[in-house]
């Protein structure tokens, strides 16, 4: 049985379609990202998920069901805010929050003596995600789970995370982050209400192009492409053009005398969700 | 406007103490005009301390330190950098003011082109987007055409699309022969600068270009079948092994490199 299925699901506020017609999946065990870019639609298609919303149109079913209370009791959740207490210890959040769910409080490995306002953001992080997975939870939403600690603890977090799905969970991670984003088996990328593409890093990568020019000095070529609203990005000191054939770029270099070597290359995911957002 | 040829900017055997906490220690950073250095860790690494200094910002500091006079440096703080009840264009009138510069309109009306915001003068700069308000900072920090251009976390937060547009607006002051600084705590990032220096819990891992510091990463990371020790970690259904005695070779990434520096600085606290 599918862990998440949702078919045909929009949602609008007022005039304003925040989701519109998103059919998607996912089963036990897996990891599934979704990106996108701010206003694509990420967080109210969570909300649904939750059952924290309705949609206006399509069907939501969490576990093969309706949301109910007790099922919400088999879906873990930690925001990008962490949902902790900050003036209590990380043991007293796990107490407090295993009562609401029933459930045995889990034991907080580090630091467990502090207050939560006083811990570095890592095992801030670390206390989250033992708060919202001490009841086993079948279903876990994770958003941005990672953000603001050093490579070490990410690595660090991620190993809780995929021990929670090799146990069989289904793990939800909401994320605009490269870094995050191929840690998953699989990318859902939003962009406007809409799901845009879908498969792995590898797959959705390599569905758009960049122009990717070098030239010396970089920075006068740079100073020629830098006019408009064109979608221009810099990787040492090779310039990065979006949207635009290489040939056009070439034309517009040549046009101001610059001699430059251009390729086109493959658009990183964060290029690529730029790109499908314009 | 930008700094002579041959001047860099920059600090040198860094020490800095918050009262009796260590902040900073044996930190060194050379500044090139023209370059965007990432200044790359985690919560606690160092990274404010560490631009604070280089924005001129006093503080109980030892070593040295070589940055252009106040009136020659662009600062935008973490979460800040703006004012929230003026609008867009007050908040640009504000910096201009401030640095008494003249003739500065058609410079801003670029900027905030460039930052998407030319439609948004009028709206009070706190009711703007997250990234819309890192963009406005960056552009307020960019008007007086700084020679050093400090940046906190500006991306940190930010949707991809805001990101594109900050560092298009970064990308455009190395162009124009600014030194830059950006912290941030995202590698993808961090692969894309010129010069990146890793810090962690205030001292320097490692420093140099995304290229040299994986070539010069001690030992071999590879993917094996199967954890063995702590010297593994996750990326995606992979593990990825360090092996500090290995030949080296092999595609390595600057998160492998992160995080082989961080396992080594373990390894000394055992």
């Amino acid at each position: 049985m599918k862990s998440i299925s949702v078919s045909g699901v929009s949602r609008r506020f007022g005039s304003f379609t925040a989701v519109e017609g998103v059919d998607f999946e996912m089963g036990p065990g897996e990891v599934v990202g979704l990106v996108g870019a701010n206003g694509a639609g990420k967080t109210t298609l969570i909300r649904m998920i939750l059952g924290l919303l309705e949609p206006s149109e399509g069907r939501i079913r969490v576990f093969g069901q309706k949301h109910t209370r007790q099922q919400r009791r088999r879906i873990g959740y930690v925001p990008q805010s962490l949902g902790l207490y900050r003036d209590l210890t990380a043991q007293e959040n796990l107490e407090f929050r295993a009562e609401a769910f029933g459930a045995e409080p889990a034991v907080v490995g580090v630091a467990s003596a502090g207050l939560i306002g006083d811990m570095s953001l890592g095992a801030q992080r670390r206390a989250a995600f033992a708060a919202a997975t001490q009841h086993d939870p079948e279903l876990l939403v994770l958003d941005e789970p990672t953000s603001g600690v050093s490579p070490l603890s990410r690595t660090r977090l991620w190993d809780l995370i995929r021990l929670r799905a090799e146990a069989g969970t289904a793990v939800l991670v909401s994320t605009h982050y490269m870094d995050e984003a191929e840690q998953a088996d699989r990318l859902v990328l939003m962009s406007h209400g809409r799901i845009v593409a879908e498969g792995s890093l590898g797959s959705i990568i390599g569905s758009e192009a960049a122009v990717a020019v070098d030239a010396d000095p970089w920075d006068r070529a740079f100073a020629v492409l830098d006019t408009g609203s064109r979608l221009l990005t810099l990787a040492g000191t090779t310039i990065r053009v979006l949207g635009e054939s290489l040939e056009l770029v070439g034309a517009t270099l040549a046009e101001a005398g610059i001699v430059a070597n251009l390729r086109t290359v493959p658009a990183t995911l964060d290029e690529t969700m730029v790109m499908l957002d314009s | 406007m930008n700094a002579p040829s041959g001047v860099s900017w920059g600090v040198q055997d860094l020490k800095v103490d918050y009262g009796k906490t260590k902040a900073l220690r044996r930190v060194s950073l050379r500044i090139q005009p023209g370059v965007i250095h990432a200044v790359v860790g985690g919560d606690g690494a160092g990274k404010t301390t560490l631009l604070r200094v280089l924005a001129g910002l006093g503080l109980d500091t030892g070593g040295i330190i070589r940055i252009p006079g106040a009136g020659r440096i662009g600062y935008v703080p973490p979460n800040g950098g703006v004012f929230g009840d003026l609008s867009v264009a007050e908040n640009m009138e504000f910096v201009a003011d401030a640095y008494r510069l003249s003739g500065w309109q058609p410079r801003g009306a670029a900027l905030l082109g460039r930052a998407g915001l030319d439609r948004f003068g009028d709206r009070l700069a706190g009711r703007l987007s997250g990234g819309q308000r890192r963009k406005l900072a960056g552009s307020m920090a960019l008007l007086p055409e700084p020679d050093l251009l400090v940046l906190d976390e500006v991306t940190t937060g930010v949707d991809p699309v805001s990101r594109m547009d900050l560092w298009r607006l970064i990308a455009s002051a190395a162009a124009g022969g600014a030194g830059v600084v950006i912290a941030t705590g995202y590698l993808d990032e961090a692969e894309r600068a010129g010069q990146v220096l890793l810090l962690h819990e205030g001292t320097q891992l490692a420093s140099g270009t995304p290229q040299a510091l994986k070539e010069g990463m001690r030992g071999t990371v590879s993917d094996v079948p199967s954890p063995d020790g702590h010297r593994a970690w996750r990326r995606g259904r992979r593990w990825r092994q360090w092996d500090p005695d290995g030949a080296g070779g092999g595609k390595v990434t600057l998160e492998d490199v992160a995080i082989v520096a961080e396992l080594s600085t373990e390894g000394r606290a055992r």
